[in-house]
């Protein structure tokens, strides 16, 4: 079936197999490989993108159900080579070790303060539940939001 | 800034920002399954749903003519492929049982998961669709999942070596023969205690993936691996698929975390070799996380007995310690070598007199092989002494920090009586190189007010008081750095501990340094960066690390064991040394002076005595590279590689102290506050310390109070996904205080320690005397992990007789 999805602000359309998870279209169809799987139960968050602003894990909506939408991945937040507020509180505050949870946890992070601009800790780290770290212990995750909460 | 402008300051200590986030955080980083590998085919494996079972038949013919598929093979079809079977580089004892294991199992599954069947398919989706088409008749025979009841032999799981045991390794170090039993026998107070390491399921948030990419024709391989340790990944495939090694590349492209677990030689990466070679293409496979759970090594699974033997002032007298190991169905890379790790630290960071006796029996079982887990062997040695110690506190009835402190070695037993610095040689004969543990313990518990806490512990803990408060707290010390060639061959390990760093000097002056280390998150490329900056005396972005590639790295023994700042930061600095030794030669020839008369201070060489004749480093590079003028016998090029081989493990230490608060009512437990201070030396960027203290901590917490890997006494695994397998999210877990002392190391020249497995080693123990000190007024004197609500909960009845 062909399934039509603005990506980054480009549209694109793909035929693809009904079956198609949103997280293998962006990752196989549209080739943007910043977003990572790492569970089969929706359970670790590392697949989060933005859906139409909202933030979804995309390993539990299929690329048929977004036909028509507009898709944000972590390839899409850097504008002019500027990296994004929440990227670079990420940066400055040590908020990642191996990566693989990043794309995911700052693409939720993001949504975390369109929903609450000044979120206490421990707003951050309810907010943060379904997305999983083994690297960092959250504490420089949390630090990193809160910093870009300031911002 | 450039090369030549005088550096005012040291680049080691800060806290620069790591130059491999941006890559990270936009996306651009790729991980193996990242990789776009043209013509690739799939492999998909097929795995036992029995623990144990005689596989009688399997018929592929349905799942071969599925669409998209390839081939299917089974063990058997495969077992020509194989010139070994896969590697155990640990035969800790000569007389150690090892049964031969293939990449997919050929007459018998002995773990659920264990691979019986491989697909190939034009996709993934097809691979793994397929496997459910293929039929395998399986004879169930009984499971083996007690590690005491699989020690009498009654099921035996491999017929070739008669017998479930592996092993017994033993370290038995008395002054004169029955010092031990001596020393319990005349002792004022013994505990006998037993504590159960559950298995834990190391979870890295990627799962492993493979792809190898074959020149049919030239014959060599390029495997692309997420793995920690690509270099002796390329010496096993060589051995293992019988290619010659030099014709073996692997790359280690991103590695989302490892913690161990990818620290191993894996059946999917030789499947995918042999698979490739066969086909003549490029054969991939990725992890499901379901797969993960029960194909990926687990980590930790003991059963630990320690007696302590101590005077009437609480001084230890002896120790004693039986494990029993479990290896799980096969011995994968270091498996039987875990419990080793371990042996020398029952006594932690005590001053014990040569009174000890330790003996470790591994057994085979019907799950998952088990191998190095964060710490391996260190935490549950750590978890082991720090818990008897403080039921020897409560049993003595005085306070455990007080305990503890009658038992530390001491700062000055580190230096000899002329003060010079000699470290302190433990019972068994390592030299502990420095260490200061009264004064990270003062630390520790000044930081979380330690008698403030004990004031408001007895006015909370009244009887029938709902929420009970309790701290509790860890003195550790690690043995890491791995390791002394020297040291490994004594332990019966089958490569030294070396590591090699290259360093040249660009003609244009920026610095390529090339590591045998493998980072997959420890951020090595900044520290490296940082080491030679400061050996150079050049700009930190002036210098390039290069890494996880053979054929670019072509010497290396990766990173596990928190080894890379230790033993690979060393080769680095040592690589340097060589580079600027050889640039003095050029630069004296250049200024007509000899060379012991120039000085080289922040990358200028200068004449002693006479600073304004001066050239700097950038110059002498350009020079070596011209070749122009270069004095008789150095060779063009400002070039060293070396090879660094550690005097001595290097030895971490510190104290850490937790406070929580228990739900006696719902047995949940709430940690208040966590502080850890340790002391890793002399430290590079204190950033990534930190935020390798913090990971530590939760993962070793995490131990504590959420993760098990649960099997049913079918041996089916019950926890196969983060669903079920509770690895903490955010919400979980504390804020963690840490902080710092600095007690360099006087075994290398920059002083430093490891610190990537520190935080794990101190927590696990430090959460549950917490725990069970805040329950001990109930009468509760043990907590098996995890101190779950539904553990801590039957616990406390269990103490009430039941009535609660």
């Amino acid at each position: 079936m062909k399934v039509s999805i603005t990506v980054n602000g480009t549209k694109q359309s793909h035929e693809v197999e009904p079956r198609t998870l949103l997280v293998h279209y962006i990752r196989e169809h549209a080739k943007l490989t910043g977003t990572n799987i790492g569970c089969d139960t929706s359970s670790c968050g590392a697949c989060t993108v933005h859906l139409d602003g909202e933030a979804v894990k995309s390993c539990t909506i299929l690329a048929a159900q977004v036909d028509g939408g507009s898709v944000t991945t972590i390839e899409g937040l850097a504008v002019n080579g500027e990296m994004h507020p929440m990227q670079k509180a990420f940066m400055e505050n040590h908020g990642l070790q191996c990566g693989y949870c990043t794309p995911g946890m700052v693409m939720a992070a993001i949504d975390l303060l369109q929903e609450n601009p000044s979120p206490t800790e421990d707003e951050v780290r309810l907010g943060l539940e379904g997305n999983l770290c083994r690297c960092t212990g959250y504490h420089n995750i949390v630090k990193s939001v809160l910093a870009a909460a300031t911002k | 800034m450039s090369i030549t402008e005088e550096r005012k300051t040291s680049v080691l200590g800060t806290r620069m920002l790591r130059r491999e986030d941006p890559a990270l955080l936009t996306g651009e980083a790729k991980y193996t399954n990242d990789l776009a590998i043209p013509g690739a085919l799939h492999l998909a494996v097929l795995r036992s749903p029995y623990a144990h079972a005689k596989i009688r038949s399997i018929d592929t013919s349905d799942a071969a003519s599925m669409p998209g598929v390839v081939a299917v093979y089974t063990g058997k079809d495969l077992l020509s492929s194989w010139a070994a079977p896969m590697p155990c580089a640990w035969p800790v004892t000569p007389d150690m049982k090892n049964p031969a294991h293939y990449p997919l199992a050929v007459d018998k599954a002995c773990y659920v998961g264990d691979g019986v069947a491989a697909v190939l398919a034009t996709s993934d989706a097809a691979a793994r669709d397929a496997l459910d088409a293929i039929d395998v008749v399986y004879e169930p025979l009984a499971a083996v999942t007690d590690l005491e009841a699989a020690l009498r032999d009654e099921t035996i799981i491999h017929e070739s070596i008669g017998t479930n045991k592996s092993y017994t390794w033993n370290l038995k170090v008395e002054a004169k023969e029955g010092a031990v039993d001596e020393a319990f026998k005349n002792a004022a107070y013994t505990v006998h205690e037993r504590y159960v390491q559950q298995r834990l399921i190391p979870m890295a948030m990627e799962p492993r993936a493979v792809a190898v990419v074959p020149q049919p024709f030239g014959g060599d391989i390029t495997i692309y691996s997420a793995t920690q340790i690509p270099h002796i990944l390329k010496v096993m495939t060589a051995i293992t698929a019988g290619i010659p090694e030099h014709q073996v590349r692997v790359v280690a492209p991103a590695v989302g975390g490892g913690f161990g677990s990818k620290l191993n030689v894996y059946a999917e990466e030789l499947l995918c070799v042999a698979l490739s070679r066969k086909h003549g293409a490029p054969v991939r496979w990725v992890e499901e996380r379901t797969e993960n759970t029960q194909a990926t090594i687990h980590g930790r699974g003991q059963i630990q007995h320690i007696e302590l033997a101590a005077d009437k002032d609480g001084r230890l007298t002896a120790v004693r310690v039986r494990l029993i190991g479990d290896m799980g169905a096969y011995l994968q890379l270091v498996t039987p070598g875990v419990p080793l790790l371990g042996a020398f630290l029952y006594a932690g960071v005590y001053d014990l007199p040569q009174a000890y006796d330790f003996s470790c029996t591994s057994v085979f079982t019907t799950m998952t092989p088990t191998d190095a887990y964060r710490g391996a062997g260190r935490p549950e040695a750590t978890y082991a002494i720090e818990v008897a110690m403080d039921a020897l506190a409560r049993k003595m009835k005085i306070d455990p920090f007080e305990l503890r402190q009658r038992n530390y070695i001491k700062r000055e037993q580190f230096f000899d009586a002329k003060g010079n610095q000699t470290g302190y040689t433990a019972f068994h004969g390592l030299n502990y190189d420095s260490a200061n543990h009264l004064a990270a313990a003062q630390k520790a518990t000044e930081i979380a007010d330690y008698a403030g806490v004990r004031k408001k512990q007895a006015q909370q803990n009244v009887p029938g008081a709902r929420k009970r408060l309790g701290i509790g707290m860890t003195s550790y010390f690690e043995m890491c750095g791995l390791a002394p060639s020297r040291v490994l061959a004594s332990l019966n390990y089958g490569a030294g501990g070396w590591e090699s760093a290259t360093v040249r000097v660009l003609p244009t002056s920026k610095v390529q340094v090339v590591t045998g280390t493998s980072p997959h998150g420890q951020g090595h490329e900044t520290s490296w960066a940082m080491i030679a900056a400061e050996k150079l005396g050049v700009a930190p972005e002036d210098v390039d690390v290069l890494h996880s590639d053979t054929a670019i790295a072509p010497l290396g023994l990766d990173t596990y064991g928190s080894r890379s700042l230790a033993v690979g930061g060393l080769a680095i600095a040592g690589a340097c040394d060589k580079v600027i030794d050889k640039a003095r030669l050029i630069a004296a020839h250049q200024m007509e002076c000899a060379a012991e008369d120039l000085q080289f201070d922040k990358g200028v060489f200068s004449v002693k005595g006479s600073p304004e004749k001066a050239v700097p480093i950038a110059a002498i590079a350009f020079a070596a590279f011209t070749a122009h003028n270069l004095p008789d016998g150095v060779e063009p090029n400002l070039e060293a590689q070396y090879t660094h081989d550690p005097k001595n493990f290097s030895w971490p230490f510190g104290t850490h102290v937790c406070v929580v608060e228990v739900d006696t009512e719902t047995g949940k437990v709430d940690v208040l506050k966590y502080v850890a201070v340790d002391d890793c030396g002399n430290q590079v960027n204190p950033l990534i310390v930190e935020g390798q203290v913090h990971g530590g901590v939760v993962q070793g917490l995490a131990q504590a109070l959420y993760e098990e890997a649960v099997y049913d006494s079918d041996g089916n695994l019950k926890t196969t996904n983060l669903a079920e397998y509770l690895v903490p999210a955010a919400c979980d877990v504390p804020p963690i205080t840490t902080d710092f002392t600095v007690t360099p190391s006087p075994t290398n020249e920059l002083g430093v320690k490891g610190i990537g497995e520190a935080g794990t080693i101190g927590a696990a123990s430090t959460v549950m005397n917490a725990v069970i000190d805040a329950l001990a007024g109930l009468g509760v004197t043990h907590l098996d992990m995890p101190a779950s609500p539904n553990n801590v909960w039957k616990a406390i009845n269990a103490a009430q007789g039941g009535k609660q």
